[in-house]
């Protein structure tokens, strides 16, 4: 509990600091900034339950993204008020998820991948070349935004706080998923699946509810990507979105929670700001890839951690009296990491 | 009624026939060893006794009921627990969380999403009880990266023996060990009440022997030699293909 309790007024000081965002930011490009951040977070902490928890590696989460903000700007665009066409959505959204969880675990590791590819690239060509449906290149426009409860969220700040709130919503699921004993057993599924089938878990279900779980607050992200946009086109479903979403997981740190919202943030911040003052921004963002690869192989945010723990270690003042050789645990660290990163 | 009867059970891969007509009956309470050369099946036996591998013909039957067809994770439920040559744990959790995912797999716990694991205090008091009996209680809170290979086995077990299973099965449980962990691991298996039907494959006969009341010797998939302790290890057939003498 003493541990917890620092944790908390942190907690409690982050959400001050966002809810006020607008406040002391002012300026609305970057409050809008922000609000991307917040709902490709959405996305990246989707993916993170498969990615960091489950294991699985997906490169088809833009097809389940796109579902979303697809299926509501088309039913937004036949006249569906908000409410309708939002809930479909999400519906829709999670039967696609079942489909592709059916077909994506009839395999893991890079088959996963590649199934879950094949499936992405397949609602690509669904969303470029269907034209009837989904209007092809040009996309769909969604003209309104909703105003839950008769408040507009026209305004950046009035949709950065919208979003804010299904981001707090989509974090405090995610942090009581991580601890309840079904995160624990999906965890053990991707350490050791075999023995997880002889202790008596179903694993193959434990999977598939874990990827419903992860195509539902895609579904959300996609849904706040149509809002913010009030436009969707092929381009959303592609690939690159597909990547993105992972890059985002697997800089910040997979498997944490903070780690894909931080690497949401590089991304964006990258794509939008960055992009402004150098005009290879790409290769900046490249570099800045190889770089924490290089020296935090587990992600910026467990990286940095472990990095600040070894250089307490190494000042005067920061040897724990619990530790009686800073040097052996330090090798201690070493080891279990190596056990865990050759781990089957 | 046997606490686990295999009828002529058989497997192949390929054109390989690694179980050939296999046959057993080990009686509540019994202690099963089953020895023989390398590559002669025993693993895959075992793996079909669990379910990890499906039997290409014969029948599986636990207490009565024929389970030749139930998935692995039923097998657990209905009171079949195993240890893995090669120790299969949790290495990134302590040695207590690995013993509460044993427990857990058997509760319909493992499927709540919104409670908190580490609060819930009945688990992790089982899971507690569970490391005191096999003398690890001390370093429950350990990483398993942590400890040495002779705690990990001693584990393995316990995570079996957590599930309070009717028959356990041990696949070489002294592989790998020292003579001071072999003692502690087979003070361990002494010790396990005979509730619990145990059939173990091991090829360290000097520690093995004392736990066996009956033998099954295997060769090329076959039942070579069956019967007590006494009769397989004076049966000349035993010293032929295995012993080597």
């Amino acid at each position: 509990m003493s541990v917890a309790s620092p944790q908390r007024v942190g907690t409690a000081a982050a959400v001050l600091v966002l809810a006020s965002l607008p406040v002391w930011v002012g300026n609305s490009y970057y409050v809008n900034i922000a609000s991307q951040i917040l709902l490709w977070a959405i996305l990246a902490l989707a993916l993170n339950i498969l990615v960091g928890y489950a294991g699985l590696t997906s490169l088809g989460h833009a097809g389940l993204f796109a579902m979303a903000g697809y299926t509501a700007a088309m039913l937004l665009g036949a006249g569906h008020n908000h409410l309708v066409s939002d809930v479909v959505a999400i519906v829709v959204t999670l039967a696609t998820t079942a489909v592709f969880a059916v077909l994506a675990l009839r395999a893991t590791g890079i088959g996963f991948l590649m199934i879950t590819l094949a499936i992405g690239q397949i609602q690509w060509g669904i969303a470029y070349r269907w034209v009837g449906l989904t209007n092809g290149d040009n996309g769909i426009v969604v003209s309104t935004r909703p105003a839950p409860l008769s408040i507009s969220l026209a305004g950046a700040g009035a949709f950065y706080l919208a979003t804010l709130i299904v981001f707090l919503t989509a974090v405090a699921t995610m942090a009581v998923f991580a601890r309840s004993p079904f995160g624990a057993a999906l965890r053990g599924t991707r350490d050791q699946a075999r023995r997880m089938t002889a202790l008596g878990y179903n694993v193959w279900l434990i999977r598939f509810l874990a990827i419903l779980f992860s195509g539902f607050w895609s579904g959300v992200a996609g849904l706040l990507f149509i809002y913010y946009n009030q436009f969707i086109s092929p381009q959303v479903v592609s690939l690159t979105t597909s990547a993105e979403a992972l890059l985002m997981v697997i800089s910040g740190g997979s498997g944490t929670l903070m780690g894909p919202i931080v690497g949401a943030a590089i991304v964006v911040v990258m794509k939008n700001v960055a992009s402004a003052y150098i005009e290879r921004w790409n290769l900046v963002l490249g570099v800045i890839f190889i770089l924490i690869i290089s020296f935090m192989p587990e992600g910026l945010v467990p990286g940095s951690a472990r990095l600040c723990r070894a250089a307490w270690r190494r000042l005067p003042w920061g040897q724990s009296p619990t530790i009686d050789d800073p040097a052996g645990s330090m090798r201690g660290g070493l080891t279990s990491r190596r056990m865990r990163e050759h781990a089957p | 009624m046997s606490a686990l009867q295999i009828e002529g059970l058989s497997k192949s891969f390929g054109g390989l026939r690694v179980t050939t007509d296999v046959s057993l009956a080990v009686q509540p309470g019994e202690r099963r060893l089953i020895i023989g050369p390398n590559g002669a099946g025993k693993t895959t036996l075992f793996n079909l006794i669990t379910g990890e591998l499906r039997p290409d013909g014969g029948r599986i039957v636990l207490f009565g009921r024929d389970v030749t067809h139930v998935p692995a994770r039923r097998r657990a439920h209905l009171g079949m627990a195993r240890t893995y040559q090669i120790i299969t744990l949790f290495p990134r959790d302590t040695i207590l969380r690995n013993i509460i995912l044993a427990l857990l797999g058997l509760s319909p716990l493992r499927w709540n999403a919104f409670v908190d694991l580490g609060a819930q205090r009945d688990l992790a008091e089982r899971a507690s009880a569970a490391l005191a009996r096999i003398g690890l209680d001390h370093i429950a809170d350990r990483p398993l990266a942590q400890t040495s290979y002779g705690e990990r086995r001693r584990v393995e077990i316990a995570m079996a023996l957590a599930q309070n299973p009717k028959v356990l099965l041990l696949d070489e449980p002294f592989a790998g060990l020292s003579v001071d962990e072999r003692r502690d691991v087979q003070k361990l298996l002494l010790a396990i009440p005979r509730e619990v039907t145990v059939v173990m494959i091991e090829h360290n006969m000097d520690v093995a022997l004392d736990l066996a009341d009956h033998i099954t010797l295997l060769h090329f998939g076959k039942v070579i030699v069956q019967g007590t302790r006494a009769e397989v290890v004076a049966d000349p057939r035993t010293r032929e293909v295995y012993l080597g003498f």
